[in-house]
């Protein structure tokens, strides 16, 4: 009836897990019931869940990054902890535990912080930044996010039924086989990559089209705000590289169902194959996350030095390189598993190549300084903080690019904290600068200052006394994913590890703090002119929060910059921009259909992994049934009469010529 | 195990290579880092002695600096990387004195077993070589992957079931070292820990014929106790009765290892770590 599933699956003698999961089953459990008894659940039902508006999607994706990087980082600071302490000893995680810790830890980061943080701001912003109504697909837009939050929900849900994988955060077959990983960790794993991916690959289809097919009159490519170019070369890659992940993860799949022989020792089962299918996923995921956090930078930074991005054309140029080369380099993964020379040097060298258009963005920014007024806003900090800690990822990575350096390094703790370098340095960084730069777009009032630049300021510091010292230990020979170890030279750099991740958690308590600070007095940080950091993009061009349908008429665009053009022009004729005819506008109706989908795809993966065939029928008919009263629907849009634009649109424009801002002040 | 204080030509080199890597970098990246710092600190909003362009955007001497800098480097370490990965291939023979000794490395579940088939013995989680004299590594791996790596001696390598991987390294100093897994395996993998002992040509030879005369004798049903998971508590040395045996775990003759025992809660397997390992902590 239950498949596996039996009360042996409740780590009743595991009290973290145990302790964990009730804390959080309770709190889960009493904001539910807040919601409930304070009748809030209409509304969000309303606004939020069944919301087919870009920007709620976004700011959900975006939610859900930052809840599960407080599981990914509780994760983390176990592991430090456990390595600072399991000198001669066993620490305080047997081994069971710890390796389901760093498998879970690495998974949930990228898949379930990386990805939907800059998901979310791609969706917040992008068609905004394009000067449209919506993204080319809404309804699929809320697909993709709950298919998205159901692979969290597995991979949270394995914390207490069952185990999560003790792998790694990328498989390795033999050892993720049936044969000796007989658990149904993997299967966790799996069907929620499975799941979430096809979240993720239909957001990628989503804003891909977007991009192509839905720019505002005037929108040449060549005058879309940089953030655009890096949406549309990451999300290139999501659809070009996901149904890669997506097939092997089947075959994988395949294997441990079935029985069949893709990956296993026996019966020309070949894991070198699973290696290499992976990282030809994983190396252009790599950029899937960067490159939108390279266009985070690219506006923040021209918008805080009052200028104009520095050699706009050999971006794009970058970003377009940096997209194809990603997919020529996956080797580097695997230099010590024993391929010729040849196959290794034109790997590295393929791999270092990246680093030209990487530097040259490096140098760009420098220069969009040069000759600017820089404002030392909290986005600049963290673009800032990028940037030096990004030269550093990036000259470790080549390092390890040159495969004999790689044999001495492959798998060390020197990689451990260069990818970590990279990722934290660049996609965190990116993420919270976007975080903080487009908050009050999302929201209508600032984050507090003072509370986020001492985060970003505990996070740099944290980030340098975590990880430098990893890059020492890896010198010393240590490699990753250890649970205890005897060697004493190495135990001083992981105590010093163990407290940059305490001075991090100091940092995320910041942030904590300023989102609640800066609810409290949202009336003093309200930005009542959409335009509180003087942009240059249209996303400020419109009210914050801005209406369902973002422009009361969309924009007419002449060239790149458009908004801070706009406002040049007003300032130069001493007029603003006059009132304009406003029509009916059409909007995309709200659909439970992602939501719905998603709720029947948790049943189906649940049962997947527990192997309860007729849960998983259920699930399965539940998911495609939803599907098809869409597909059959007749209604899927509403109108906005053109008084309520005009209503909206003018209150808009008295907030702003009240606040005198340089475009206010003349209306 | 300190990568930086090598104890043989390829460790050595290597060194070599990562400092030079590291030295060519830094040249570019300490003034950039230095620039960024200036740039932003001069053109700070606050300095009324800055200059101010508002449209300055574009500047084709600069971008053809710019996209320089980065290639040149490139170039420059794209040289060294292709010579590097030429002359230090794991499979590349290194010069030594004499022919040679010939090990052939099974990692297993969570221990390592040294054969060597001319001197007809064998040895767990030890591994014993003569100083200055070429090693000539062949690897397999008897259930899942695993990577053979000793880091004062350089160059790791992959051992996966059903293939051979090669290795060739040499010692050059007197002394005990230590090798390791570096490519994580399961439970048992933190254990994977072996010693290398570096000693002279007689020393070596004392060795080998004392281990053949040892009274265990490694064939096929003493492999087929060790290929059972467990982290032993001994290193003991063994007689190699049966010269195929590398032979019959590289070309799956011999199946690979059973992975953990199955218990009746399929949910959560738990994996004996080998008693013997954890309670001596």
């Amino acid at each position: 009836m239950l498949g596996k599933l039996t009360w042996a699956a409740i780590p009743f003698d595991q009290p973290i897990p145990l302790i964990t999961g009730a804390l959080v089953l309770v709190i889960l459990l009493g904001v539910i019931a807040w919601i409930v008894i304070a009748g809030h659940l209409p509304y969000l039902w309303r606004e939020w869940i069944t919301s087919v508006d870009h920007k709620r999607i976004g700011v959900m994706y975006t939610l859900l990054a930052c809840v599960m990087l407080l599981r990914g980082f509780a994760d983390a600071i176990m592991m430090r902890g456990q390595q600072a302490l399991a000198f001669h000893s066993q620490g305080f995680l047997p081994p069971e535990h710890y390796n389901q810790i760093f498998s879970a830890h690495g998974t949930i980061m990228i898949f379930f912080v990386a990805m939907p943080f800059v998901i979310g701001l791609m969706n917040l912003v992008v068609p905004l930044q394009l000067g449209v109504r919506d993204v080319a697909f809404p309804t699929l837009n809320s697909v993709g996010f709950w298919l998205t939050a159901t692979g969290a929900l597995l991979v949270n849900i394995s914390l207490v039924v069952g185990e999560f994988a003790r792998t790694g955060w990328l498989p390795y077959p033999p050892l993720s086989e049936l044969t000796y990983s007989p658990g149904v960790g993997v299967d966790y794993y799996l069907w929620s990559l499975q799941i979430s991916g096809v979240g993720t690959l239909v957001a990628g289809i989503n804003l891909v089209t977007t991009v192509l097919k839905l720019r505002t009159r005037g929108m040449d490519y060549l005058r879309m705000p940089m953030f655009c170019w890096t949406t549309l070369a990451s999300n290139l890659l999501i659809v070009a590289a996901f149904p890669i992940l997506t097939a092997t993860l089947a075959m994988l799949i395949l294997d441990r169902y079935f029985g069949f022989h893709f990956f296993t020792n026996e019966a020309g089962g070949n894991m070198m194959m699973f290696m290499n299918l992976i990282w030809a996923w994983g190396h252009p995921e790599v950029y899937i996350l960067v490159l939108p956090a390279f266009g985070i930078f690219s506006e923040v930074v021209a918008t805080f030095s009052g200028k104009p991005l520095f050699g706009y054309r050999s971006m794009v140029l970058a970003t377009m390189a940096i997209c194809v080369i990603s997919f020529m380099v996956w080797l580097h993964h695997f230099f010590t598993m024993g391929a010729g020379a040849d196959v290794n040097a034109i790997f590295g060298i393929a791999s270092m190549i990246i680093a030209i258009p990487t530097g040259v963005k490096i140098y760009n920014w420098l220069f969009t300084m040069f000759g600017g007024r820089v404002r030392f806003a909290t986005p600049m900090l963290w673009s800032m903080g990028f940037m030096v800690t990004f030269i550093l990822g990036g000259l470790t990575g080549v390092l390890v690019a040159v495969p004999p350096a790689d044999f001495l390094l492959h798998n060390s703790l020197f990689l451990v904290a260069h990818f970590h370098n990279v990722i934290i340095g660049g996609v965190l960084f990116g993420a919270f600068a976007g975080y903080t730069y487009w908050f009050p777009k999302a929201f209508g009032f600032r984050l507090h200052e003072g509370w986020g630049k001492a985060a970003f300021w505990l996070w740099l510091i944290g980030f340098y006394v975590a990880f430098m010292p990893l890059y020492a230990v890896g010198f010393l020979g240590m490699t990753r994913r250890m649970q205890h170890y005897d060697v004493a030279e190495w135990r001083p750099w992981l105590m010093i590890a163990s407290i940059g991740a305490g001075i991090i958690l100091a940092g995320i308590v910041c942030q904590i703090v300023q989102l609640v600070v800066s609810i409290r007095d949202r009336a003093e940080l309200r930005d009542v002119t959409g335009d509180p950091w003087d942009g240059r993009s249209l996303e400020w061009a419109t009210a914050s929060p801005p209406p369902v349908f973002n422009f009361a008429v969309t924009p007419e665009v002449e060239g790149p910059d458009a908004y801070w053009e706009t406002k040049r022009e007003a300032r130069r004729n001493g007029t603003a921009t006059a009132e304009p005819a406003y029509r009916d506008i059409e909007m995309p109706r709200n659909s439970p259909t992602g939501f719905v989908c998603a709720f029947f795809a948790t049943i189906m993966g649940f049962a997947l992994i527990w192997h309860i065939w007729w849960m998983v029928l259920l699930g399965g008919i539940g998911a495609f049934a939803t599907f098809v009263v869409f597909a059959w629907r007749d209604h899927d849009e509403f109108v906005v009469p053109a008084t309520e634009v005009a209503r909206i649109d003018r209150a808009w424009r008295e907030g702003r010529a009240g606040a005198g801002t340089a475009i206010g002040s003349l209306s | 195990m300190n990568i930086l204080d090598p104890q043989g030509p390829v460790a050595a080199a290597e060194k070599v290579i990562l400092i030079d890597s590291i030295a060519i970098m830094l040249a570019i990246v300490l003034p950039t880092i230095a620039a960024i710092f200036a740039f932003a600190y001069w053109f700070r909003h606050s300095n009324p002695r800055a200059f101010y362009w508002p449209d300055w955007e574009y500047s084709g001497r600069l971008e053809l600096v710019v996209w320089s800098i980065p290639a040149l480097t490139v170039i420059l370490l794209g040289g060294v990387a292709w010579i590097g990965a030429h002359q230090l291939d794991p499979a590349r023979p290194v010069q030594g004195t004499g022919p040679g000794v010939t090990v052939q490395v099974v990692s297993l579940d969570w221990k390592w077993l040294f054969i060597y088939p001319d001197q007809r013995v064998a040895s767990l989680n030890s591994l014993t070589v003569p100083i200055g004299s070429p090693l000539h590594l062949q690897l397999t791996s008897g259930s899942v992957m695993n990577v053979f790596f000793i880091p004062s001696l350089g160059s790791m390598i992959y051992t996966m079931n059903g293939m051979v991987t090669r290795l060739e390294l040499r010692a050059d100093e007197v002394g005990d070292l230590q090798g390791l897994s570096a490519h994580f395996s399961g439970d048992g993998f933190p254990d994977m820990l072996f010693d290398v002992h570096v000693v002279s040509q007689t020393q070596f030879d004392d060795w080998a014929s004392g281990a053949s005369k040892s009274s265990q004798a490694l064939d096929r049903k003493t492999y087929g106790e060790l290929i059972k998971q467990s982290v032993p508590k001994d290193k003991p040395v063994y007689n190699l009765t049966d010269p195929l045996l590398f032979h019959d775990i590289a070309t799956q003759m011999i199946p690979p290892g059973p992975g953990p025992e199955l218990t009746t809660n399929l949910a959560r397997p738990k994996a004996d770590t080998g008693g013997g390992g954890k309670d001596a902590r």
